[in-house]
C-alpha cells in the first residue's frame, strides 16, 4: 500500500521533467541525426533522403574545412595555454591558502569566467584594436612594430585563443583547487622528509597525482572551446564588418548554412560532426580513466 | 651542543627562506590577479572617457574628466534597458524552471529506488553529453511551430532543464537527508508532497541556492540560442543586442564600452555577493565520478 503510494508520487513528480527532457533534448537530438541524412531546403516541402551525401560534400567544402581547422586550433591553443598555467596558479593559491589575500586571488581569476562573453570580448577588442588599442601602443613604445591583431587571420586566431584562455582559466583553477584540497597530506610530508623542495614536490608529487583532474579539466576545456562562437563573432569581423567572418568557426558555419543558405540537412550534418568530436573526446577521457583504475 | 646550535641556525634560515618564498608567491598571485582584472577595469574606465582620452598612451585607469556622454548616447540609440529586461526575465524564468525540475527529479532519483524510473532517467541524462549547439537548429523549428519565436518563452524553451542540476540535487539528497527521517514522517502519516515541501526542500537550501545562481548565470550569458530565436530588435537579449550593436560602422569604442560596462558591472556585483554559492555549484562538477 505504502509502496504503491510512493510509486505514484515518484511517477507524478518525475513525469513533467521527463516530458520536458523528451521534448527539448531527446527529440531535437534525434531530429538532428535524422536531418543530417536528408536534403532539406527550408523553402521546399520535399525532404529527400540522401544518405551520406551531406557528409561527403562537407569534406570538400572549403568554408567548412576552414572552420574545422580554425576551431581545432582554437581548442588546442586554449588547452595548451590554460592547463599548465592553471596548474601553477592553483598550486600557488593552494600553497598560500592561509594568506590574507587568498579570497582576492581566487575571485580575481574566477571573475573573467563568469562575465558575459560579449562585454568581455569587447574589452579585448579595444586592447587588440590596431589604432586605438594599448597593445600596439605598448609594442611601439618598446620599439616593436604595430600589428593589425584583428584583421590578419593568424593574429586574429591568436587573439581569440587569448580571450578564450583568459575566460577558461578561472574554471580550471577552481577545479584544480578542489583537487589540491583532496590530495593526501602524508605524501607531501614524506617528500619533505626526503628533502624535496616546493618546486620538486609540485613536479613529482602534485602533477602526477592530479592526473585524473587534469584529464577532466582538459576534456571540459576542449569541448567548450569546440563550441566557440560569441568570441569569434565579436573579435573577428571581416573588412566589410561582417561579424565572425574573418575567423570562421564551426558553430558560425553551421548557423550560416542553416539560416543564410537555408540548407538545414547540410547544417545538421555539420552538427553531427561536432557531436562526433565531442563524443570522441569524452570516450578518450573515460578510457584513460578506466585504464588508471584498472591497474 | 654545537650540533643543537647548528640545527637552530639552519631552522631559522629555513624559516626565513620559507617566508621569502611565501612573499614571492603572494606577489606573483597578486600581480597575476590584477592582470586578469585589468581588461575589465579598462572597459569600465573607457565607458567614462572622452574620445581624446581613449587613445591616450599610457591608458588611464581613472578618467581625467569623466563624462556620461557615452552612456547617455547609448541609452538614446538603443533599447538597452529593454534588452537588459529581456535577459533578466529569461534568466529568472529559466532559473525557476531548472530549480523546480531539478529539485523534484533529483529527490525522486535519490530516494525512490524504482528500477524502471532509473533506466529511463539514465537515458535522459545521457543527453547531457550532447552540446546545446548540436541540436539547436531542430529546436528552433520547434519554437517556430509553437509560435514563440522572438518571445521570452522561445528563449526559455532551450533552458527549461539542466542535467547537471539533477545530478547536483541527487548527490545532495543522498548525503544530507537520512532515510529514517523520511520514514518517520511517513509513519506519522505525512503525505509524500508534504514531506518534499516541508522536510526535503528546507534541508536542500544550500544546494538549491548554488543551482539557482548557476542557472541564472547560464541563461544570462547565453549567446548562440538567443541569437537565432530572438532575432527581432526588441526581443534581443542584452548579449545579442551588444554583439550586433558593436558591428555597426558608426559605433565608437567609447559608446561600446559604456554599453558593455552597464551590463557587466551589475553581473559582477551579483557574482561577488553570491560567490560562495556559485563556487560551490561549479566545484561540484569536478566531484561527479
Amino acid at each position: 500500500m505504502l509502496r504503491k503510494k510512493k510509486w505514484r508520487f515518484a511517477m507524478l513528480a518525475i513525469l513533467p521533467t521527463l516530458a520536458i527532457f523528451a521534448y527539448v533534448r531527446m527529440f531535437p537530438i534525434v531530429e538532428t541525426l535524422r536531418l543530417s541524412v536528408h536534403e532539406w531546403n527550408i523553402l521546399s516541402k520535399a525532404k529527400p533522403f540522401v544518405g551520406l551525401a551531406n557528409f561527403r560534400e562537407l569534406f570538400q567544402d572549403h568554408l567548412f574545412l576552414d572552420a574545422l581547422l580554425n576551431t581545432s586550433i582554437i581548442a588546442f591553443g586554449v588547452l595548451f595555454l590554460t592547463i599548465p598555467l592553471a596548474l601553477v596558479i592553483s598550486a600557488l593559491i593552494h600553497h598560500r591558502a592561509r594568506s590574507r589575500f587568498a579570497g582576492f586571488f581566487e575571485t580575481s581569476i574566477f571573475i573573467p569566467h563568469i562575465v558575459s562573453l560579449v562585454p568581455a570580448a569587447m574589452a579585448w577588442k579595444w586592447i587588440f584594436d590596431a589604432n586605438l588599442g594599448p597593445l600596439n601602443a605598448l609594442l611601439q613604445s618598446i620599439g616593436l612594430p604595430a600589428q593589425s591583431w584583428l584583421f590578419d587571420p593568424p593574429l586574429a586566431l591568436f587573439s581569440i585563443v587569448i580571450l578564450c584562455s583568459w575566460q577558461a582559466l578561472g574554471y580550471a583553477v577552481l577545479i584544480y583547487l578542489v583537487g589540491f584540497k583532496n590530495l593526501p597530506r602524508s605524501v607531501f610530508e614524506a617528500a619533505e622528509l626526503d628533502g624535496a623542495g616546493g618546486v620538486r614536490q609540485f613536479l613529482h608529487v602534485s602533477v602526477p597525482m592530479l592526473k585524473p583532474i587534469t584529464l577532466y579539466v582538459s576534456v571540459v576545456t576542449l569541448i567548450s572551446a569546440f563550441n566557440v562562437y560569441a568570441q569569434a563573432f565579436v573579435l573577428a569581423s571581416d573588412a566589410q564588418g561582417a561579424p565572425g567572418r574573418l575567423v570562421r568557426v564551426l558553430v558560425l558555419d553551421m548557423l550560416e548554412n542553416a539560416f543564410r543558405n537555408y540548407r538545414i540537412g547540410y547544417a545538421a550534418a555539420e552538427a553531427v560532426i561536432l557531436l562526433s568530436i565531442v563524443l570522441f573526446l569524452t570516450l578518450v577521457q573515460f578510457n584513460l580513466l578506466r585504464e588508471r583504475s584498472g591497474r | 651542543m654545537t650540533g643543537a646550535v647548528l640545527q637552530n641556525k639552519s631552522g631559522a634560515q629555513r624559516r626565513r627562506r620559507r617566508r621569502i618564498a611565501n612573499l614571492a608567491a603572494d606577489a606573483i598571485l597578486f600581480a597575476f590577479g590584477l592582470l586578469m582584472l585589468l581588461p575589465l577595469a579598462f572597459l569600465v574606465s573607457n565607458a567614462f572617457k572622452t574620445p581624446q582620452e581613449m587613445v591616450a598612451w599610457p591608458p588611464t585607469l581613472i578618467p581625467r574628466d569623466p563624462t556620461l556622454t557615452n552612456l547617455v548616447s547609448v541609452l538614446n540609440d538603443t533599447p538597452l534597458l529593454r534588452w537588459i529586461w529581456n535577459s533578466f526575465a529569461f534568466a529568472s524564468m529559466s532559473m525557476i524552471a531548472i530549480v523546480a525540475t531539478s529539485a523534484l527529479a533529483g529527490y525522486v532519483l535519490a530516494k525512490f529506488p524504482f528500477r524502471s524510473l532509473h533506466v529511463l532517467f539514465i537515458l535522459v541524462l545521457a543527453t547531457a553529453i550532447v552540446p546545446f549547439e548540436v541540436y539547436m537548429i531542430p529546436l528552433y523549428f520547434q519554437a517556430q511551430a509553437l509560435g514563440i519565436l522572438n518571445t521570452v518563452w522561445g528563449l526559455l524553451l532551450g533552458y527549461l532543464v539542466m542535467s547537471f542540476g539533477i545530478f547536483l540535487i541527487r548527490q545532495n539528497v543522498r548525503h544530507s537527508i537520512p532515510d529514517e527521517l523520511l520514514e518517520a514522517a511517513r509513519i506519522d502519516g505525512a503525505g509524500e508532497l508534504w514531506i518534499f515541501v516541508f522536510i526535503v526542500l528546507p534541508l536542500l537550501r544550500a544546494a538549491l541556492g548554488a543551482l539557482a545562481v548557476l542557472a541564472f548565470f547560464q541563461a544570462w550569458t547565453a549567446f548562440a540560442w538567443p541569437i537565432i530565436v530572438a532575432s527581432g530588435r526588441d526581443a534581443y537579449t542584452i548579449e545579442v543586442g551588444l554583439a550586433l550593436f558593436q558591428t555597426g560602422f558608426t559605433v565608437d569604442l567609447g559608446r561600446l564600452s559604456a554599453a558593455a560596462a552597464a551590463v557587466m558591472v551589475p553581473s559582477v556585483a551579483l557574482f561577488v555577493i553570491f560567490r560562495r554559492n556559485f563556487v560551490q555549484g561549479v566545484a561540484g562538477t569536478g566531484l561527479k565520478e
